[in-house]
Protein backbone atom coordinates (compact mmCIF):
# COMPACT_ATOMS: atom_id res chain seq x y z
CA UNK A 1 0.00 0.00 0.00
CA UNK A 2 1.23 3.48 -0.57
CA UNK A 3 1.87 5.87 1.90
CA UNK A 4 0.38 8.56 0.37
CA UNK A 5 -3.53 8.42 0.93
CA UNK A 6 -2.73 7.77 4.51
CA UNK A 7 -0.77 11.13 4.16
CA UNK A 8 -3.19 13.55 2.49
CA UNK A 9 -5.26 12.43 4.98
CA UNK A 10 -3.47 13.55 7.90
CA UNK A 11 -2.63 16.55 6.73
CA UNK A 12 -6.57 17.42 6.21
CA UNK A 13 -6.87 16.40 9.73
CA UNK A 14 -7.55 19.73 11.76
CA UNK A 15 -5.90 18.07 14.63
CA UNK A 16 -2.83 18.91 16.40
CA UNK A 17 -0.65 16.85 17.65
CA UNK A 18 -2.33 13.30 18.88
CA UNK A 19 -0.93 11.00 21.49
CA UNK A 20 0.87 9.14 18.80
CA UNK A 21 2.53 12.12 17.44
CA UNK A 22 3.84 12.91 20.74
CA UNK A 23 5.47 9.35 20.97
CA UNK A 24 6.78 9.57 17.98
CA UNK A 25 8.79 12.95 18.54
CA UNK A 26 9.70 11.48 22.35
CA UNK A 27 11.36 8.57 20.76
CA UNK A 28 12.76 9.66 17.64
CA UNK A 29 14.29 12.63 19.01
CA UNK A 30 18.06 10.56 19.39
CA UNK A 31 18.76 6.72 18.84
CA UNK A 32 17.53 7.01 15.57
CA UNK A 33 18.35 3.08 14.21
CA UNK A 34 21.21 2.33 11.48
CA UNK A 35 20.06 -1.07 9.36
CA UNK A 36 18.36 -1.02 6.52
CA UNK A 37 15.19 -0.49 7.88
CA UNK A 38 14.86 1.22 10.31
CA UNK A 39 11.85 2.76 10.55
CA UNK A 40 10.36 -0.52 10.67
CA UNK A 41 12.17 -0.96 13.67
CA UNK A 42 11.57 2.27 15.21
CA UNK A 43 7.77 1.36 14.05
CA UNK A 44 8.37 -2.10 16.01
CA UNK A 45 9.30 -0.20 19.29
CA UNK A 46 6.33 2.11 18.93
CA UNK A 47 4.33 -0.71 18.30
CA UNK A 48 3.09 0.63 14.84
CA UNK A 49 3.42 -0.62 11.21
CA UNK A 50 6.28 0.61 9.13
CA UNK A 51 4.26 2.74 6.44
CA UNK A 52 2.51 4.35 9.54
CA UNK A 53 5.65 5.70 10.84
CA UNK A 54 6.80 7.09 7.69
CA UNK A 55 3.13 9.00 7.18
CA UNK A 56 3.67 10.07 10.52
CA UNK A 57 6.88 11.33 9.96
CA UNK A 58 6.07 12.84 6.46
CA UNK A 59 2.72 14.61 7.93
CA UNK A 60 4.87 16.25 11.16
CA UNK A 61 7.70 17.09 8.74
CA UNK A 62 5.42 18.91 5.88
CA UNK A 63 3.39 20.38 9.13
CA UNK A 64 6.91 22.12 10.15
CA UNK A 65 6.13 20.50 13.03
CA UNK A 66 9.63 18.37 12.78
CA UNK A 67 12.01 20.85 11.52
CA UNK A 68 14.71 17.92 10.77
CA UNK A 69 15.61 14.43 10.53
CA UNK A 70 18.58 13.10 9.98
CA UNK A 71 21.95 12.98 11.70
CA UNK A 72 22.91 15.98 13.85
CA UNK A 73 26.85 16.67 13.33
CA UNK A 74 28.91 17.83 16.54
CA UNK A 75 31.09 20.29 14.22
CA UNK A 76 33.60 20.55 16.40
CA UNK A 77 34.03 17.09 16.12
CA UNK A 78 34.51 17.37 12.35
CA UNK A 79 37.60 20.02 12.80
CA UNK A 80 35.44 23.42 12.71
CA UNK A 81 34.01 25.48 15.04
CA UNK A 82 30.68 27.21 17.23
CA UNK A 83 30.92 30.65 18.38
CA UNK A 84 27.79 32.03 20.24
CA UNK A 85 28.37 35.94 19.60
CA UNK A 86 25.90 39.39 20.03
CA UNK A 87 25.87 42.50 18.35
CA UNK A 88 24.39 46.11 20.19
CA UNK A 89 21.97 47.27 17.05
CA UNK A 90 19.67 50.45 17.55
CA UNK A 91 15.94 49.61 17.44
CA UNK A 92 15.83 51.16 14.01
CA UNK A 93 18.23 49.18 12.44
CA UNK A 94 17.97 45.95 13.71
CA UNK A 95 15.88 44.23 10.94
CA UNK A 96 18.08 45.62 8.46
CA UNK A 97 21.40 44.13 10.67
CA UNK A 98 19.57 41.03 11.16
CA UNK A 99 19.30 40.77 7.72
CA UNK A 100 22.73 41.55 6.81
CA UNK A 101 23.87 39.10 9.39
CA UNK A 102 22.07 35.96 8.20
CA UNK A 103 23.36 36.94 4.76
CA UNK A 104 26.20 35.15 5.73
CA UNK A 105 26.64 31.52 5.46
CA UNK A 106 29.02 31.36 8.51
CA UNK A 107 25.58 32.43 10.44
CA UNK A 108 23.91 29.62 11.78
CA UNK A 109 20.90 30.74 14.19
CA UNK A 110 19.92 34.35 14.69
CA UNK A 111 17.91 35.51 17.49
CA UNK A 112 16.28 38.51 18.32
CA UNK A 113 16.66 38.38 22.48
CA UNK A 114 15.68 41.43 24.76
CA UNK A 115 18.80 43.17 26.09
CA UNK A 116 21.02 46.00 24.87
CA UNK A 117 23.14 43.66 23.12
CA UNK A 118 19.80 42.44 20.69
CA UNK A 119 21.33 40.48 18.43
CA UNK A 120 22.31 37.39 19.17
CA UNK A 121 24.02 34.59 16.19
CA UNK A 122 26.02 31.03 16.53
CA UNK A 123 29.23 30.84 14.17
CA UNK A 124 29.74 27.19 13.04
CA UNK A 125 32.77 27.46 10.64
CA UNK A 126 34.66 25.11 9.01
CA UNK A 127 38.05 25.81 10.97
CA UNK A 128 38.78 27.73 14.53
CA UNK A 129 40.31 30.61 12.47
CA UNK A 130 37.05 30.75 10.61
CA UNK A 131 35.55 31.93 13.60
CA UNK A 132 37.58 35.53 14.18
CA UNK A 133 37.46 35.99 10.26
CA UNK A 134 33.71 35.98 10.12
CA UNK A 135 33.78 38.26 13.37
CA UNK A 136 35.72 40.71 11.26
CA UNK A 137 33.73 40.74 8.22
CA UNK A 138 30.21 41.26 9.82
CA UNK A 139 31.79 44.04 11.97
CA UNK A 140 32.88 45.31 8.47
CA UNK A 141 29.76 44.94 6.72
CA UNK A 142 27.28 46.02 9.70
CA UNK A 143 29.52 48.89 11.40
CA UNK A 144 28.57 47.22 14.72
CA UNK A 145 31.23 45.76 17.03
CA UNK A 146 30.81 41.81 17.44
CA UNK A 147 31.13 40.45 21.11
CA UNK A 148 32.05 36.81 20.81
CA UNK A 149 31.27 34.02 23.46
CA UNK A 150 33.43 31.49 22.49
CA UNK A 151 32.16 28.53 25.15
CA UNK A 152 35.11 27.96 27.39
CA UNK A 153 33.57 24.98 29.13
CA UNK A 154 30.46 22.96 27.92
CA UNK A 155 29.25 21.22 30.97
CA UNK A 156 25.83 19.87 29.48
CA UNK A 157 24.11 19.51 26.10
CA UNK A 158 20.48 17.42 25.53
CA UNK A 159 18.02 19.99 23.22
CA UNK A 160 15.28 16.79 23.19
CA UNK A 161 12.37 18.25 24.79
CA UNK A 162 9.17 16.29 25.66
CA UNK A 163 6.13 16.76 23.51
CA UNK B 1 38.00 19.17 8.09
CA UNK B 2 40.36 16.86 5.71
CA UNK B 3 42.37 15.70 8.68
CA UNK B 4 39.31 14.18 10.46
CA UNK B 5 37.33 13.44 7.79
CA UNK B 6 38.57 11.15 4.61
CA UNK B 7 36.82 12.08 1.86
CA UNK B 8 34.05 9.14 1.83
CA UNK B 9 33.11 10.96 5.01
CA UNK B 10 32.63 13.92 3.82
CA UNK B 11 30.65 13.14 1.13
CA UNK B 12 28.31 10.96 3.60
CA UNK B 13 28.27 14.39 5.76
CA UNK B 14 27.25 16.52 2.81
CA UNK B 15 24.93 14.45 1.72
CA UNK B 16 23.22 14.13 4.63
CA UNK B 17 23.49 17.37 6.90
CA UNK B 18 20.23 18.59 5.48
CA UNK B 19 18.83 15.68 6.96
CA UNK B 20 17.74 12.03 5.68
CA UNK B 21 14.64 11.37 3.12
CA UNK B 22 11.98 10.13 4.72
CA UNK B 23 11.56 6.80 2.87
CA UNK B 24 11.83 3.28 4.37
CA UNK B 25 15.18 2.73 3.52
CA UNK B 26 16.80 6.28 4.04
CA UNK B 27 20.56 4.83 4.38
CA UNK B 28 19.86 2.90 1.40
CA UNK B 29 18.69 6.60 -0.69
CA UNK B 30 22.03 8.38 0.33
CA UNK B 31 23.84 5.05 -1.16
CA UNK B 32 22.90 5.64 -4.31
CA UNK B 33 23.34 9.26 -4.74
CA UNK B 34 26.70 9.17 -3.87
CA UNK B 35 27.01 5.45 -5.72
CA UNK B 36 28.32 3.86 -2.91
CA UNK B 37 27.29 0.59 -0.80
CA UNK B 38 24.67 1.09 1.73
CA UNK B 39 26.61 -0.99 4.10
CA UNK B 40 29.69 1.20 3.78
CA UNK B 41 27.12 4.69 4.37
CA UNK B 42 25.77 2.51 7.41
CA UNK B 43 29.51 1.62 8.68
CA UNK B 44 30.50 4.83 8.63
CA UNK B 45 27.14 6.82 9.94
CA UNK B 46 28.11 4.26 12.83
CA UNK B 47 31.52 5.33 13.00
CA UNK B 48 30.62 9.45 13.25
CA UNK B 49 28.64 8.41 15.79
CA UNK B 50 30.41 6.26 17.89
CA UNK B 51 33.34 8.96 18.18
CA UNK B 52 31.09 12.06 18.68
CA UNK B 53 31.34 13.06 15.42
CA UNK B 54 27.34 12.58 15.40
CA UNK B 55 25.39 13.43 18.76
CA UNK B 56 22.67 11.95 17.69
CA UNK B 57 20.42 10.72 14.88
CA UNK B 58 16.84 11.49 14.67
CA UNK B 59 14.09 14.39 14.90
CA UNK B 60 14.24 17.85 15.87
CA UNK B 61 10.92 19.10 16.76
CA UNK B 62 10.15 22.61 16.52
CA UNK B 63 9.82 24.15 19.56
CA UNK B 64 6.84 26.40 19.17
CA UNK B 65 5.13 23.63 17.45
CA UNK B 66 5.01 21.13 20.68
CA UNK B 67 4.52 23.95 23.14
CA UNK B 68 7.74 25.49 23.93
CA UNK B 69 7.22 28.91 22.94
CA UNK B 70 9.21 30.80 25.60
CA UNK B 71 12.81 30.39 25.25
CA UNK B 72 15.03 32.36 28.21
CA UNK B 73 18.40 32.28 27.62
CA UNK B 74 19.40 32.64 31.45
CA UNK B 75 23.02 33.97 32.29
CA UNK B 76 24.33 34.18 35.61
CA UNK B 77 27.27 36.21 37.18
CA UNK B 78 29.13 33.76 39.70
CA UNK B 79 32.47 33.83 41.32
CA UNK B 80 34.91 32.37 39.04
CA UNK B 81 36.48 30.25 41.01
CA UNK B 82 33.51 27.72 42.03
CA UNK B 83 32.46 28.75 38.23
CA UNK B 84 32.99 24.83 37.45
CA UNK B 85 30.93 23.68 40.14
CA UNK B 86 27.82 25.50 39.75
CA UNK B 87 27.91 25.18 36.02
CA UNK B 88 28.28 21.32 36.45
CA UNK B 89 25.31 21.67 38.86
CA UNK B 90 23.15 23.57 36.65
CA UNK B 91 23.50 21.25 33.45
CA UNK B 92 22.32 18.72 36.07
CA UNK B 93 18.77 20.70 36.21
CA UNK B 94 16.01 18.92 34.41
CA UNK B 95 15.09 22.08 33.24
CA UNK B 96 18.41 22.91 31.70
CA UNK B 97 18.46 22.25 27.88
CA UNK B 98 22.69 23.08 27.66
CA UNK B 99 24.44 25.40 29.80
CA UNK B 100 28.26 26.80 29.20
CA UNK B 101 30.74 28.89 30.92
CA UNK B 102 31.66 31.86 28.65
CA UNK B 103 34.03 35.12 28.73
CA UNK B 104 32.79 38.43 30.22
CA UNK B 105 32.63 41.07 28.56
CA UNK B 106 33.10 44.05 30.99
CA UNK B 107 31.47 46.44 31.37
CA UNK B 108 28.61 45.53 28.67
CA UNK B 109 28.68 42.15 29.99
CA UNK B 110 29.62 40.48 33.74
CA UNK B 111 27.89 37.15 32.99
CA UNK B 112 29.94 33.94 32.61
CA UNK B 113 27.50 31.26 33.14
CA UNK B 114 25.15 30.68 30.43
CA UNK B 115 21.65 28.33 30.66
CA UNK B 116 19.03 27.81 28.42
CA UNK B 117 15.85 27.18 29.27
CA UNK B 118 12.52 26.19 27.49
CA UNK B 119 9.13 26.59 28.64
CA UNK B 120 5.23 27.17 27.46
CA UNK B 121 5.25 30.63 28.86
CA UNK B 122 7.27 33.33 29.89
CA UNK B 123 6.55 33.07 32.92
CA UNK B 124 7.09 29.04 33.56
CA UNK B 125 10.75 30.54 32.36
CA UNK B 126 10.74 33.16 34.67
CA UNK B 127 10.00 30.50 37.73
CA UNK B 128 11.98 27.62 36.44
CA UNK B 129 14.99 30.42 36.86
CA UNK B 130 13.69 31.23 40.02
CA UNK B 131 13.96 27.55 41.38
CA UNK B 132 17.34 27.33 39.57
CA UNK B 133 18.45 31.00 41.73
CA UNK B 134 16.75 28.86 44.82
CA UNK B 135 18.65 25.83 44.78
CA UNK B 136 22.03 27.17 43.37
CA UNK B 137 21.37 29.91 46.51
CA UNK B 138 21.49 26.82 48.33
CA UNK B 139 24.35 24.66 47.42
CA UNK B 140 26.63 27.61 46.96
CA UNK B 141 25.39 30.39 49.15
CA UNK B 142 26.56 34.01 48.27
CA UNK B 143 28.32 32.85 44.68
CA UNK B 144 25.76 34.32 42.32
CA UNK B 145 26.01 37.78 42.26
CA UNK B 146 23.31 38.27 39.46
CA UNK B 147 21.51 36.91 36.95
CA UNK B 148 19.28 37.87 34.11
CA UNK B 149 17.14 36.33 31.53
CA UNK B 150 17.24 36.93 28.18
CA UNK B 151 14.10 36.02 26.25
CA UNK B 152 14.44 35.66 22.24
CA UNK B 153 11.51 37.70 20.53
CA UNK B 154 12.50 36.70 16.82
CA UNK B 155 14.17 33.62 15.46
CA UNK B 156 16.33 35.73 12.05
CA UNK B 157 17.40 32.48 10.96
CA UNK B 158 17.63 29.14 12.22
CA UNK B 159 19.45 26.48 10.26
CA UNK B 160 21.94 23.49 10.84
CA UNK B 161 25.47 23.38 10.42
CA UNK B 162 26.46 23.46 6.26
CA UNK B 163 29.86 22.38 5.27
CA UNK B 164 31.22 23.04 1.16
CA UNK B 165 30.43 19.76 -0.86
Amino acid sequence: MSGLPMVEALLQSPAPLDDLDRAIINALQGGFPICERPFAVAAGQLGIGEAELLARVDVLMARKVLTRFGPLFQIERLGGAFCLAAMAVPGDRLEAVAAQVNAFPQVAHNYGRDHTLNLWFVLATETPAGVAEAVAVIEAATGYPVFSFPKEKEYFVDMRLRA
Amino acid sequence: MNEVLDDIDRRIVVATQGGLPVVAEPYRAVAESLGLAPGVVMARLQALLDRGAIRRIGVVPNHYAIGYVANGMSVWDVEDDRADEIGAWLGTREAVTHCYRRPRHRPMWNFNLFAMVHGRSRAEVADLVATLHEGMEACFPGACRTLAILYSNRIYKKTGLRIAA
